[in-house]
């Protein structure tokens, strides 16, 4: 025991003498946390927006001049109908639409209620949502001035009905986050992990090790613990960029949240050890982590692209990565607020490939030259 | 019980494929004694070696380190060994001190018995100035001195030492060569591989190995006699013109 902490003392020192290692470790949450922090709150200006108005009275033709007004929407086109709308959101230009339908003004004056449609392209969902925010704020907007100038009903309530197209899901843009934690434990993890355990055979000393009384196995344990304590610091860095900086909100339990990504990053490092167990030098070490884990993490995940999108195939790929069910149950537990209950499927499919995994490192670990 | 054996070698084979690295090789070493494992590159000293330490399994033949087998009690015998391996092997971004105290740890020695210890070694090796010092800004020589200090720091029985002066200057490899003496003095037994015919002369007794086989094994002085030449390289050379591997 005693010579277990001697060790990973030893490693805290070439952690903290790296660098480079540690630019890579904490360098990289707050670039990409503070790159999407700026995505996120650069308003975007000129957003194309087609407006249909089936309407066409006076009570609509205000409320179009009114968004006209808007110097972030640019209003293309009026009166298309819904084929058009669907064309033009194809071609790509428009990133938004409304539809005031037919009763619009009708139904204001009878009922004091009455709804629209907005819709927006979902593979853009920070736009889409930008739009949606735009467009709810406006009509609001302008029910209160209807309210005031009319003596009709004074509790006017237009719904807007908002629609993502491309995205019915609605894979929001704080998705990212998920995915960022994912990425980055993925990063520190595996590559680091790797290239820590190759060093020492590239370096000779493993060998030294070896001949040494200290249990092989002991030098795996001692490699991993700094890397999984770092990287819990690092979890927790992230965890409050995105809620000091992008203003995200923890809605589940953070123990929940802390546990599903202590396993997570325990699949990542026996995933690195297996790594080094069959390589020889830290560039393959990290070529590999970094080709064959990031990739993956980026592609199957979900957090760019949503996977209801892809192809059969990709779906069926990307049950097998690791980061994919970690970033579901991230997403359940921190954005949506979900108990464990709902996430024990994807505990069970990590904790299963972690014991997986780590018995193959352990079995191809070479005690012996 | 002077004479007592630590190494014992039976007829020790490795092989690597249909490739015999150790060619049933035999020789007993004496406690104490200075032992000298010659061979051109190639030869089959490091694979040897490895076996003697517990780093692999030889493919037959029989071998026991400080009364171990080398198949079955291979923890027992890295408990009592030392080990300097080809290439430098301390941390280089750790310091003389840092370095001390992880091998010391390693070995489980007691935090205040390496302290003890280290201070004791950095007095020797007058190193007080740099004992601070990350190691990879140390010279060559220093580098290998301190190599050898960490690998006899827990006091072993047995020490192996793989080329330990290789591309050392004359001056610190006879300063290194002080420093065995002085180590065998206190009882450790010295099992040294090197290319240098001189150091050869240095060691009580030296064995060569020529392809994988013990072709010579004998004190430096009788095998001199017996093939009645005046130096070390010109046994060498009798010795090893027949050699097929090299490296070149
Ligand atoms: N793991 C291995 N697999 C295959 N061949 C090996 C292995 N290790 C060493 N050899 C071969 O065995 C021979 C002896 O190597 P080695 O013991 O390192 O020689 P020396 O230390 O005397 O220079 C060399 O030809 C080397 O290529
Ligand atoms: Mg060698």
């Amino acid at each position: 025991m005693k010579q277990l902490l001697v060790f990973i003392k030893k490693e805290f020192y070439h952690v903290f003498r790296d660098r480079r290692t540690l630019l890579i470790m904490f360098g990289l949450p707050i670039v990409q946390i503070i790159l999407f922090g700026f995505a996120l709150s650069s308003e975007v200006k000129n957003i194309h927006l087609v407006i249909a108005d089936y309407s066409k009275d006076v009570k609509s033709q205000k409320l179009i001049n009114k968004i006209m007004t808007s110097e972030y929407l640019l209003v293309e086109q009026v009166n298309l109908n819904y084929q058009e709308i669907e064309q033009e959101f194809k071609r790509g230009e428009v990133k938004g639409a409304l539809i005031i339908p037919v009763n619009f003004s009708s139904d204001l004056l009878h009922s004091g209620k009455s709804q629209i449609q907005v819709i927006t392209d979902g593979s853009d969902p920070n736009i889409s949502k930008t739009i949606t925010n735009y467009l709810t704020a406006i009509i609001v907007d302008f029910q209160q001035q209807e309210a005031l100038s009319d003596q009709v009903p004074a509790l006017l309530s237009i719904q807007p009905e908002v629609r993502m197209l491309f995205n019915e899901e609605g894979n929001g843009s704080l998705n990212f986050i998920p995915g960022v934690m994912a990425l980055i434990l993925m990063i520190i993890c595996t590559a680091l992990t790797s290239v820590s355990v190759v060093k020492e055979k590239e370096m000779g000393t493993m060998e030294v090790l070896l001949v040494s009384p200290f249990k092989p196995v002991f030098v795996l344990i001692a490699k991993a613990i700094p890397y999984l304590l770092l990287s819990l610091a690092n979890f927790t860095l992230i965890l409050l960029l995105a809620v000091f900086v992008l203003d995200v909100e923890v809605r589940g339990s953070l123990l929940l949240l802390y546990l599903e990504s202590t396993l997570f990053i325990i699949t990542c490092l026996s995933l690195g050890l297996l790594i080094s167990n069959v390589t020889n030098s830290q560039q393959t070490a990290l070529l590999i982590s970094l080709m064959g884990m990031m990739l993956p993490t980026l592609i199957f995940t979900g957090f760019i692209m949503p996977l209801e999108n892809m192809p059969k195939i990709f779906q069926v790929i990307s049950n097998f990565i690791p980061s994919r069910w970690y970033y579901l149950a991230v997403k359940s537990v921190m954005l949506k607020g979900l108990g464990f209950s709902y996430v024990w499927k994807e505990t069970l499919v990590l904790t299963g490939m972690t014991v997986g995994l780590l018995s193959i490192a352990l079995k191809k670990f070479k005690v012996r030259l | 019980m002077d004479q007592e054996k630590v190494i014992i070698c039976k007829n020790l084979t490795k092989r690597f494929g249909d490739f015999t690295a150790v060619n049933e090789i035999s020789f007993d070493i004496t406690k104490g004694e200075i032992f000298g494992f010659l061979g051109a590159n190639g030869a089959g000293k490091t694979t040897a070696m490895r076996i003697l330490c517990g780093l692999s399994f030889p493919t037959s033949g029989e071998a026991t380190v400080a009364g171990y087998d080398v198949y079955k009690q291979q923890e027992q015998i890295k408990k009592n060994i030392g080990y300097m391996s080809q290439k430098f092997s301390l941390y280089e971004n750790l310091t003389i001190l840092e370095n001390i105290e992880f091998f010391g740890g390693v070995y489980g020695l007691e935090r205040k018995e390496i302290k003890r210890r280290t201070e004791k070694l950095i007095d020797t090796l007058g190193l007080q100035k740099e004992a601070k010092k990350m190691v990879g800004e140390l010279p060559l020589g220093w580098k290998q001195k301190l190599a050898f200090s960490v690998a006899i720091f827990h006091q072993p029985k047995i020490v192996f030492l793989d080329e330990p002066t290789g591309g050392v200057d004359p001056v610190t490899r006879r300063q290194f060569w002080d420093m065995i003496y002085e180590a065998a003095a206190s009882g450790i037994t010295i099992f040294v591989t090197t290319h240098y015919m001189d150091e050869a002369e240095y060691c009580n007794r030296i064995s060569v190995m020529v392809d994988g086989k013990v072709e010579a094994l004998d004190s430096p002085r009788n095998l001199k006699e017996k093939h009645q030449v005046t130096t070390m390289d010109e046994v060498f050379y009798l010795l090893a013109r027949g050699a097929k591997r090299s490296d070149n």
